[in-house]
Formats: structure tokens, sequence, C-alpha cells
């Protein structure tokens, strides 16, 4: 599954960030690879959002497209 | 080769920094203590606070693209433009890891509610070994959110000392500054120390972890090959910053609150949309009726009626009204009469309120929420969410947007946002004067203006995501918590921008004005309007004077916009002027930076083209409106 699918609510492990610079930019942000975020909104068309401990993170419709992710 | 980058940081006209950063600061008296941290996380307000200079605060990431630098107790304090970790990957992140790998004490500014990335910026300074001292700010907002942080735990876990602080509203700032000169290395991550080690006969340890991270520059500068290692470095980095984080907060209460409630509704669309049409027309209310209206009516009265009656007495009184000097001064372009009223009685009022507006929505954290809501609409002129805010504080000052378009991911994405900041966005100057010219022919002009500006935007965006080469760059920005703007914040920066703003436009208004009053008084101005003939009477359908409007439009556009006023036109003649001052490259001063973000080659096309397509465009709004309104 990919994040652009995934319900507003839901609990999701990131699996894999396809291109380097998105991921090192990810991992700082605090969001790495294996880690447990939450969907937080989905804006319809429009970016992601997810949430871990406070931090709120805003991801682009197709940036969100192509991470990989599994429900947990 | 040596790629560095080369800066030259002065504190009272002495030399505190210079060179590259190997060989920065070897001439400096007095340590150098950096404040460094992620951006948006009050190292500003820290800054200003112990050095007594003030610095822009706002709440979003990347206020501060350059440094700032202030004397404390005869140490040096530099402030480091906020980047979320190390390494040559934008202009930020290079200038701030020269000025770190030249520090002899590096206080880290780290954010209490973010913790979990904070941490990991932390981790890699006390890595590179360098002595350290943390400043645990917004502790006061974490209460609030229900978080308690073990602060004698996270001192033993770092290896550094810890104090908690608030720094906008001064309260851990004695304790910080005791504990400035007790910072010490902290405790390092074992695994990158033995690579490090086998590296310290070539440089030192702070380069080392950077090449062994994979920087190419420092890299270079060294002639070694850049280390592989960095992601494995980074996850195991922020495995660790996963740890102590779990080890040092504790979440006291878990329920979202009304900020993080409204800060949602600002996302979806079906509340977002209204929350900003809602900002929008509050903002319009205050600075479109209260401010372009009621106040400036106002100074605009004391102005004429006062100001300008008192300065003709006192001046008849020393020389002749029919002289040369007289009129250059006093009058129709008078430097003392039309340049201050107009400064003065109309343009500082509402700038003031411009910049007073952006402050407010800056602090707030409503900026990238606004961001995330509109990003799908950016994406169709080649865009992403980020771009609003350039393009938003384009509608203050479009200079100072051109600056911060720097924090757009992509250079294809600056280019857009600077071609678009100079085509099509007026800035607070200019909606001062078009809001007050077209004010007087009714509602119709003043949508078809909106009309106007929004469809060129529109189509020069997706003209340019079209054919300009490479990919769009995705929305990827964290989301600050929402917060109350401190009054006085706001205030401050509120009233600091537009004093720069005027004191910068004074000598270029007077020097336009003086220059105008000569060519008039010498009549050249008659000769330059006869030039420009084919373009205004012929191609624009305008009365010959216009020329000077635009010839005044060169040095910067309001001082022309301001001139229309004096003119007698027809309504559509009004329009069509300031819809092509609008469009042509806001002042001489925004030219510069353009020139100066974007170099001289691309800037002088962007110009250009800008300025054909004005013109190019005030020509067909003028046949088109002509067969539509007859």
């Amino acid at each position: 599954m990919t994040l652009d699918n995934v319900r507003k609510g839901q609990l999701i492990r990131i699996s894999n960030i396809p291109d380097e610079e998105t991921r090192i930019k990810a991992i700082r942000f605090g969001i790495s690879e294996g880690e447990v975020v939450t969907c937080l909104e989905v804006v319809p068309a429009g970016p992601v959002v997810v949430s871990k401990n406070k931090q709120e993170i805003a991801i682009g419709r197709s940036l969100a497209s192509a991470i990989l992710v599994e429900p947990c | 080769m040596n790629r560095l980058i080369h800066y030259d940081i002065t504190v009272g006209g002495e030399e505190v920094l210079t060179g590259s950063g190997l060989k920065a600061g070897n001439m400096v008296k007095g340590k150098k203590i950096v404040l460094a941290g992620n951006p948006n996380v009050g190292k500003s307000a820290l800054f200003n606070i112990l050095t007594g200079l003030y610095v822009d605060v706002s709440n979003y990431s990347g206020t501060t693209l350059d440094m700032a630098c202030g004397r404390y107790n005869g140490d040096v304090i530099i402030e480091a433009p906020g980047v979320y970790g190390l390494s040559s990957i934008n202009d930020e992140e290079k200038i701030t890891r020269d000025i770190i790998l030249a520090a002899d004490i590096v206080v880290n500014v780290i954010n209490s509610l973010h913790l979990d990335r904070d941490l990991f910026f932390t981790l890699q300074i006390i890595d590179m070994g360098i002595p350290m001292v943390i400043a645990l700010n917004m502790t006061d907002e974490a209460v609030q959110r229900g978080l308690g942080i073990n602060i004698r735990l996270l001192e033993e876990l770092l290896g550094v000392p810890v104090v908690s602080i608030a720094a906008v509203r001064g309260i851990g700032i004695d304790e910080l500054k005791k504990k400035i000169y007790t910072a010490r290395p902290g405790h390092a991550h074992f695994q990158p120390i033995e690579k490090i080690n086998k590296m310290l006969h070539r440089m030192n340890r702070r380069e080392a972890l950077l090449v062994i991270e994979g920087d190419t520059e420092l890299s270079e500068c060294y002639g070694v090959k850049p280390g592989t290692d960095r992601e494995a470095i980074y996850r195991a980095r922020r495995e660790r910053v996963n740890q102590i984080v779990a080890q040092v907060v504790r979440e006291i209460n878990k329920d979202a609150g009304i900020a993080a409630r409204l800060g949602n509704w600002m996302l979806l669309p079906v509340t977002g949309f209204p929350l900003l049409a809602l900002t929008l027309w509050a903002v319009y209310k205050l600075v479109g009726v209260f401010l372009a209206q009621s106040v400036v009516d106002f100074t605009g009265d004391v102005m004429n009626g006062y100001y300008e009656p008192a300065v003709r007495s006192l001046l008849s009184g020393i020389m002749s009204p029919e002289g040369v000097l007289y009129t250059i001064l006093a009058g129709q372009y008078g430097v003392l009469t039309l340049t201050v009223t107009y400064l003065i009685g109309l343009l500082f009022p509402l700038v003031l309120g411009i910049f007073f507006v952006l402050s407010i929505l800056e602090d707030s954290g409503y900026m990238p929420r606004i961001a995330t809501l509109l990003d799908r609409a950016l994406t169709g002129i080649g865009l992403n969410g980020q771009a609003v805010i350039p393009l938003l504080l384009g509608f203050g000052c479009v200079t100072m947007a051109c600056i911060t378009t720097r924090i757009l991911g992509s250079d294809r994405e600056r280019r857009i946002a600077v071609f678009l900041l100079a085509l099509g966005i007026p800035c607070s100057a200019q909606i001062a004067i078009i809001t007050a010219v077209l004010a007087g022919s009714g509602a119709l002009y003043m949508l078809l203006y909106v009309l106007f500006m929004l469809g060129i935007v529109l189509c020069a965006g997706t003209l340019l995501k079209r054919f300009l080469p490479g990919r769009p760059f995705p929305l990827l920005i964290e989301l600050p918590p929402l917060r109350l703007p401190g009054v006085q914040n706001v205030c401050q920066k509120a009233w600091g921008r537009s004093y720069q703003f005027i004191k910068e436009a004074f000598p270029i208004f007077a020097m336009g004005t003086l220059l105008l009053g000569i060519f008039d008084a010498y009549g050249f101005l008659h000769e330059l309007q006869r030039l420009l003939a084919p373009i205004t009477v012929s191609w624009l359908h305008l009365p010959e004077d216009v020329a000077d409007i635009f010839i005044m439009g060169f040095i910067r556009k309001e001082f022309g916009a301001a001139a229309v006023l004096n003119l007698q036109m027809l309504p559509l003649q009004k329009f069509i002027v300031m819809l092509t001052l609008s469009l042509t490259v806001p002042c001489i001063a925004s030219a510069m930076v353009i020139f100066k973000e974007r170099g001289w080659r691309e800037g002088l096309l962007i110009w250009a083209v800008v300025f054909i397509l004005a013109f190019l465009i005030g020509g067909l709004a003028t046949r088109l409106l002509e067969i539509w309104l007859a």
C-alpha cells in the first residue's frame, strides 16, 4: 500500500521511501523507514499529514504515492 | 578545488569571522559562541535577548537566511541559519556547517515539543565533539500541552548541560548565561569513532565526521573520497534519539486541545477555504477599508492641510516662489512636499498594516497550513504549497519575498516563484496606491484588476510549468504548533519592517522627485514624453504626460503609480496604467535582488521578459476592454 491510500486516523509503518534525498530529509524530520506514524489528515487530492508524537509533517500527494507503508 | 562558501562577518566594524570553513576565524578576539538548532526553535528570540539586537522572529522555518552576529561579554555570538542537520544539501546547511566547524561553544537551541526531531541535530554536533550547552526552549508551552521532560536525565544521557528556558518570555535566561561557559563535549555515539580516529592525522574530528557522512565539499577540500556510511549513521542516530525521547519525555495529558483541532480545520478544504476566506476578508476590512480609507484620509488631510502649506509658507519666506529651486523643493513634484506626503501620509499607514497582518500569519503558524491547503492548487503552476510563503510575503514586499524563495526545494521552483513575483504580485506600496486610484473608479475596475492579475499569474505559471525543464518538487514540510502570536513580537516586527521600508524608500523617492522636478523645470520631460508617445499614446491609448509615470516607475513603481492621482484620466485609462505598472518589476531594489538571486543573465532575462509582457498585455487589455465597454 502507498501512503496516499491511507485513511485518516490510521496507524501505519513506513516501509519504503524511494529516493535518497527525500529519505535523508525525512529521517531528520523524525520519520525513517520502519517508523510507526499516525495519519492525521488527508487533504482531498492534496497532501497527507502524518504525525509522530507532537511532530506534524505534510507530504505532497505525488511524494505520498511513492512511499510504501503497511497498516499496523 | 576549495568550493566552500566564503563569508566575512563583522561586529561594529571589527572582523570576526572570515574566509572559508577551513580557515575561519583565526583572527578572532574572544570565544565564538554559536546559536544553532532546527528552524523555528527560537534561536532569533534568544539571540535578541543575549545581544540586545533585534532579528526578525517568526513562526515558520527559514527566517534567518543569513547569519546574525553580536557581542556578548567580550565574546562573539553568531546565530546560524536553522537546519535539520549538517552537510551540504543546501546553502543554509553549508553556511551553518562552516560556522559550526569554527565554533568554540555551541548553544544548541531545541524545541521542547519536538525533542525527537531536534535531538537528531544535537547528536550530530555531539558526535563532532564540540563543547555544547543545550537551551531547552518553549518549556512553558510543553507544560501547557501536557509534556513532562526529565531534564536531569537528559543531561546525563547526552553528557552536556541542559537549561530549560522560554526565550520569548525571558524565563531561564539568567541560568543559561551562567551555564554557557560550562559547555562541554557530550557522549558521542561509539559507532563512527573508530573511523574518525583513522582520519585525525589529516583533519580534525569535526570535519572527519562530516567526511564520513559523505559531505562532498569537505572531502574534495582534503582530496579524500566522501564516506558512504551516511544512511547507516543517520539510522543509528535516529534510533538513539528515539530511545532518549522514550526515556525523558512523559505525556501527562493526551488531549489534543482546541489549538490542535483548529489546526486540523485549517488543513481540510471544507473548513480550510472558509477559514482562509474569513482571514482574507478580515485583512481586507483592516487594510483595504479601515487603513486605506479612514486612516489614509485623515493622514492625507493632515499632510495636505497643515504640513504642505507650512513648508510652502516657510520656503516662500526664504526664496521666490517663481524660482527653479522653489519648484524643485515645493512644486508639483516637490521633494519636501510630494515625497513626504506620499511616504508618511499614504504609504506608511498601509505598509504598517500589511506587515502587521503578515507578522500575525507568520507567528501563529497559519502560514504552513495555508501551504498544505493550497498545495494542490499550486502544483498547477509548477510550484508546491511551500511557495505560498514567498508569494504571500510578496504582497508585503517583493524584494523580501524574492529572498525568501531560497526556502523552496529546487532551483526550478525558485525560478518560477521569482518570475511570478516579478510579474504578477503587487507589493504593499503598490496595493496601497492601486486601492487609492481604483477606489474612485468603482468596484468593477477593482474586480477587473484582481481577475486580470490572477489570470496572468495562472497563465504564466502554467506555461512555465509546461516549458521549463526539470520535474516538480513535492511538498515535505513540518507544521509548527498553532500558537497565539505575542503582541510585542508582532508589533516589533511590523514596526521594524515598515521603518526599514520607509527608510529605504525615502532616498529613492526623494531622488525620483528631484529628478522629475529638475526635468520638469528645464523642459526635458516634454522631450521624453514625445519619445515615448508611440508606446503611451498609440499602443496604450493614454495621454502623453503618462510617460512620467512610467519613467518614475523605473525607479520605484509605487512612486509612478502615486503620480496617477494627479493626472486627469478616464477610469479605463487609469486602470490600464495600474495594470501595466503592476506587471513590471516593482522597484530598483527588487530588480537588484532578482539579479543577485538568479544571476545577471537569468535576472536580466526575467526583467526583460516581464517588461515586454507588461506592455504587451497592457495594450491587449486596452483593446479588449474598449470593445467590451463600448
